[in-house]
């Protein structure tokens, strides 16, 4: 899926303008759900944190990170190896000096890599709730937005080796991902598992004996708000990339913007069911997950399959998430308070590999194959490795008084809801 | 333990890289891409299990 060059018509551009402005509606609704899904007494550090990190990531990305994810000229920095060219990085100028008189094309591309690197950065924060710092959040952001997702974009939605799979190997058209499912979500799902491995779980969360220990998320309100607003940000995501990426038609973004709500509508009903099955009752929270993780299989492959293959990958991404979050805590002790890392990085992993399956291309699941062996045996290992350096310079976690006596004192110096009385924490053994 | 994980699985990935490089045939393409896809599955495997050893010893 390689960029096209051609330039767009009027109503093309004004339609992809208009859909990326409902696009900070995905970023809303992650902030809301991060912080609905932590505890009380760190609620306004989670969504100062989260606007913290949208503005240290798009900083990071207009002074460094848009010259390596360059989609407008067309070129890149390229290793030749086995006769092909293997386009790495972007060459666009440094500090986004002489974009203003780039391709209307290549302007509203820039402008889709600013909301979707504030997206991706934002997956993490949720993971680190109620020990990651605020200052340990905004330099993560800014590795992230500054190295990670400029590479990725550059590799899945420009003249990237990704994009190029199917012109210099035959591999179906080249990686399919017009919704960000790679360079957002397994990117951002993949900075989390680094996080919650180098911060370590919330005090108390696994004690010496029994099981771990319950901390459900403070407002399931904001949770479930996120993730309506948070589906309208994914509608203008996914069609405003397919119009980008993938040159569609304008009569295919209804088909497209149907898919996706089907993807997330599945996913909730087979949620809904699986923990009304387990536990009796269904569990908000993880019907949260469930509804997020339809979306994020969506973001691959809306543009490519038909509304019943649709229906039926968010159904299958709605039975995985929930088993998935709950194997993770019980079965191998990870503290995910925001369960992203089941969402965006095995919900995306999912979109991508049925994207290759559905997609009418021969070929095409090989070349999703190979995006995703990239992003798990190369990329993870360097996030890991660039999140551990980072923490020698910028500790990750905070003290345990700060822990204790919650993250809004201790950042903050005061509450997100000041008239409530705290008490014993029981979680505390 | 971890760390061998995390060392583990770019092997997989260079194995996928090398499989589109070194075979046109796709039934051998596709055999080394799971292979690839299998040996990184397996150190992401050995990397949790040192997570859940160390989480073991520091147990609050």
């Amino acid at each position: 899926m390689s960029v096209s060059t051609a330039p767009l018509t009027e109503t093309s551009f004004a339609l992809a303008l208009g859909l990326l402005m409902l696009a900070p509606l995905a970023v809303a609704g992650m902030a809301l759900i991060n912080t609905g899904l932590g505890r009380s007494r760190s609620a306004a550090q989670s969504i100062l944190g989260s606007m913290l990190m949208v503005a240290a990531a798009a900083l990071a990305f207009a002074l460094l990170g848009a010259t390596f994810a360059d989609s407008a000229s067309g070129t890149g920095h390229v290793i030749h190896l086995a006769g092909k060219q293997w386009n790495w990085a972007g060459t666009g100028t440094i500090g986004l000096s002489g974009f203003a008189t780039a391709p209307a094309r290549a302007q509203l591309g820039l402008l889709f890599q600013f909301l979707a690197v504030a997206l991706a950065v934002l997956i993490p924060w949720g993971s680190g709730a109620d020990r990651w710092r605020l200052p340990a959040g905004a330099a993560a952001a800014v590795v992230l937005a500054a190295i990670f997702f400029p590479l990725l974009a550059h590799w899945s939605w420009s003249t990237g080796w990704l994009a190029q799979l199917g012109a210099n190997f035959g591999l179906g058209a080249g990686l399919l991902d017009a919704g960000g499912a790679s360079a957002i979500h397994v990117l951002g799902g993949l900075s989390a598992l680094a996080v919650v491995w180098i911060a370590g779980p919330r005090r108390g969360k696994f004690p010496r004996e029994g099981l771990s220990t319950a901390m459900p998320g403070h407002n399931s309100i904001y949770v479930l708000f996120g993730c309506a607003v948070a589906a309208m940000g994914w509608l203008a995501f996914n069609t405003a990339g397919a119009l980008l990426w993938c040159d569609v038609a304008l009569s295919t973004l209804p088909v497209i913007a149907i898919n996706t709500w089907l993807a997330a509508v599945a996913a909730l009903a087979a949620t809904y069911t699986v923990t009304r099955v387990r536990f009796g009752k269904p569990d908000a929270s993880l019907c949260a997950n469930g509804w997020l993780a339809g979306l994020v299989t969506s973001s691959a492959c809306a543009a490519v399959v038909t509304p019943v293959q649709a229906l039926l990958i968010g159904f299958v991404a709605g039975i995985i998430t929930p088993l998935l979050v709950e194997f993770l805590e019980l079965g191998v002790a990870i503290d995910d308070p925001a369960g992203a890392i089941s969402v965006h990085a095995a919900g995306g992993i999912w979109g991508l590999f049925a994207a290759g399956v559905f997609a009418p291309h021969s070929g095409q699941v090989l070349a999703q194959f190979v995006a995703i062996a990239t992003l798990l045996g190369f990329v993870f290992p360097l996030i890991y490795l660039a999140f551990w350096l980072l923490n020698r310079f910028v500790p990750f976690r905070v003290d345990a008084d700060g822990e204790r006596i919650g993250l809004d004192l201790h950042e903050l110096g005061g509450n997100a809801y000041p008239e409530f009385v705290v008490h014993r924490d029981d979680s505390y053994r | 333990m971890r760390y061998a994980g995390l060392l583990v699985m770019p092997a997989g990935f260079f194995l996928a890289v090398a499989a589109i490089v070194l075979f046109p045939d796709p039934a051998r393409r596709a055999v080394f891409l799971i292979a690839g896809l299998a040996v990184e599955a397996m150190g992401l495997g050995v990397a949790m299990r040192g997570h859940m050893q160390s989480q073991g010893e520091h147990r609050s």
